[in-house]
């Protein structure tokens, strides 16, 4: 019907009227479908919907579709029960021929993103709320819940709202020290924690195409704590030349119509835009690094889905060189993925962290959901690069968590205090 | 596995005693995530909202719907937070605005999620509520609210207790 028309689609639009079930080639914002996705995740966190599925008694898992079963949240096992649930992955992944991310090899959405596995314009459901990530590849990750996983592994099929969709522009040229995660918190901070409620977000912008995959990751992945469904980041050669790399083969662009209906358009200008940082307890609540700068820090976290990879790694070990974390801070790295870890040990950047007084821990999630390795105590403040800072996230509901870049991070585990990393850099 | 959605089935109108919480309340208060390891809405309505503090679980004794300002659930996937609050006793949520995982995954297992501004700013705390969700209005003493219907779809979803019932129907098992 309006795949022929005037009807412009947008990002979101394009990927559900390709995948929806009854074939009609059509979707409009608000409409109710059954699609199809092309891929899914499961983690340890919400493997139940590994149990529901086997009461089914079904030999096929997600007829059509390709199932990933991840251990990230909390891996290796803090106690009896968690490592049955991994032990119950294991079995359902040898039984059901699911490819399996084993305790040890990192953060789920690092995983896929490094192995390439989300191309322009599929439909990937994951049970986390960080599986839009695949935005950075130009993929629709769809946050679901275990109920929506077991549909899916049992018919290959799902019910999904045709959503809304927002556009955020940005131009201009950030200043040394200030990143694509000072860009999400400056948007996160105007839009708020339901400003693009229900909404498919697409970044767009000569400042958006001048990062790089690992940075674009972080837009995407912030982009669940404005409340939206789905992100999107404008496909373009560095989308298809990591591809390239990490798929080995160059898939064919997806881009959203010219003339597409967006209920939030909004421009920004990051010329002149500070280090930001998210004081407790909203990762809305956002300030420039200027304004919380001097509070006194018990930890530093730099790990996450929304960072610990190389390049979080290389500016943190660039601005550990040659100084030590501050005396009563525990400074946690969580590399992303195996592969991070083993670049940054190749790299150096390792022992430089190590050496200045930081402590690595096993790729995954690390302590971000406060399940183990780092949780907070009474009245502590961490400063971490991860994604949400609500009471009690990382352990006691009486702790502050402030969230930063990788640099920001860094910078203030050396100081002891909330730091501008550009005082540390260029020199 | 014991479900307790599933024994909801064809629960089209319910009566009583509304828990009133404000905005931004978000998965991790409804169930912190040292909990995601389990999937008993029993074992979770033990923790429900412990996110806010320790007493309460007890405070949600013998309260059947809770009402919320804006965002509610938002954050994490995790479906142990609908759950929980199915667990604890709670048939049915009513928010000025909710986080959208939260918003499927309650629908997908059976709890009743209304977006109505009008009736979370006129309840009191404890105040008895009649939630009718085949007539789309919530009923406060005399007052009534009405709320958009749900797309049929999602009506046939709810009133089956979730998604398990109608898949294991559907397929014959
Ligand atoms: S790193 Fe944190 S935000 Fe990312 S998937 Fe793990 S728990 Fe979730």
């Amino acid at each position: 019907m309006n795949r022929a028309g005037s009807y412009r689609m947008t990002f979101a639009e394009k990927v559900l009227a390709r995948t929806r079930v009854d074939g009609s080639g059509s979707a409009r914002a608000g409409e109710m479908l059954q699609v199809r996705p092309d891929r899914s995740i499961t983690l340890d966190a919400d493997a139940e919907c590994l149990v529901r599925f086997e009461e089914l008694g079904l030999d096929t898992v997600a007829p059509g579709g390709r199932v990933v079963a991840a251990m990230d949240h909390y891996a290796p096992a803090e106690s009896v029960r968690s490592a049955n649930v991994h032990a119950l992955m294991r079995r359902f992944a040898a039984r059901h021929g699911v490819e399996l991310f084993d305790v040890g090899s990192g953060i789920t959405h690092q995983l896929m993103v490094e192995r390439g596995y989300p191309k322009p314009g599929e439909l990937i459901i994951g049970t986390d709320s960080h599986t839009l990530s695949y935005g950075c590849l130009g993929a629709f990750g769809a946050p679901v819940g275990a109920t929506d996983m077991t549909a899916y592994l049992a018919t290959g099929e799902i019910w999904m709202r045709v959503p809304e969709s927002a556009r955020l522009s940005f131009d201009g040229n950030l200043s040394p020290g200030v990143y694509g995660k000072d860009m999400v918190l400056l948007a996160l901070g105007d839009l708020g924690t339901d400003g693009a409620l229900y909404q498919s977000v697409e970044w767009t912008g000569q400042a958006v195409h001048d990062l790089s995959v690992s940075e674009r990751f972080v837009l995407a992945n912030l982009s669940v704590e404005m409340g939206a469904k789905t992100a999107y980041v404008q496909v373009d050669e560095v989308t298809l030349r990591y591809l390239a790399q990490a798929a080995g083969e160059e898939p064919p662009a997806f881009n959203p119509d010219q003339g597409a209906r967006y209920v939030i358009d909004r421009k920004y200008d990051v010329s002149s835009l500070p280090p930001m940082v998210a004081a407790p307890h909203l990762p809305s609540n956002v300030h420039a690094v200027d304004e919380t700068e001097g509070v006194t820090i018990d930890q530093a976290f730099l790990g996450t889905c929304a960072s610990g990879r190389l390049e979080d790694l290389e500016v943190a070990a660039r601005i550990l060189q040659g100084r030590k974390v501050a005396p009563g801070v525990r400074f946690l790295v969580a590399p992303a993925s195996s592969g991070a870890y083993l670049a940054a040990i190749e790299a150096g950047f390792a022992a430089t962290l190590v050496s200045a007084g930081a402590t690595l821990l096993p790729p995954g999630c690390g302590p971000c959901a406060g399940i183990h390795a780092g949780v907070l105590a009474d009245g502590e403040v961490c400063i971490s690069t991860g994604n949400r800072n609500f009471r009690g996230r990382m352990g006691s509901r009486e702790a502050e968590i402030y969230l930063a870049s990788a640099a920001t991070v860094a910078a203030s585990a050396v100081r002891g205090k909330i730091a501008d990393p550009r005082e540390f850099m260029g020199g | 596995m014991k479900d307790v959605a599933r024994n909801r089935q064809g629960t089209l109108r319910e009566t009583g005693k509304v828990h009133l919480l404000g905005d931004d309340i978000n998965t991790d208060y409804i169930i912190p995530a040292v909990y995601l390891c389990l999937y008993e809405p029993e074992e979770l309505g033990r923790h429900v909202l412990e996110g806010l503090g320790p007493e309460y679980p007890a405070r949600l004794e013998g309260v059947r719907f809770v009402f919320a300002g804006r965002n509610f659930g938002s954050g994490s996937a995790r479906e142990q937070a609908p759950n929980a609050l199915l667990g604890a006793g709670i048939r049915g949520v009513v928010a000025q605005s909710f986080g959208r995982i939260f918003y499927r995954n309650s629908i997908n297992v059976g709890l009743p999620v209304i977006e109505c501004p009008d009736a979370v700013a006129a309840v009191e705390e404890g105040e008895e509520a009649t939630i009718d969700l085949t007539g789309s209005v919530i009923l406060l003493g005399t007052r009534r609210f009405a709320f958009a219907p749900f797309p049929p779809n999602v009506q046939e979803i709810i009133l089956a207790g979730g998604i398990m019932p109608l898949l294991k129907e559907k397929l014959g098992r």
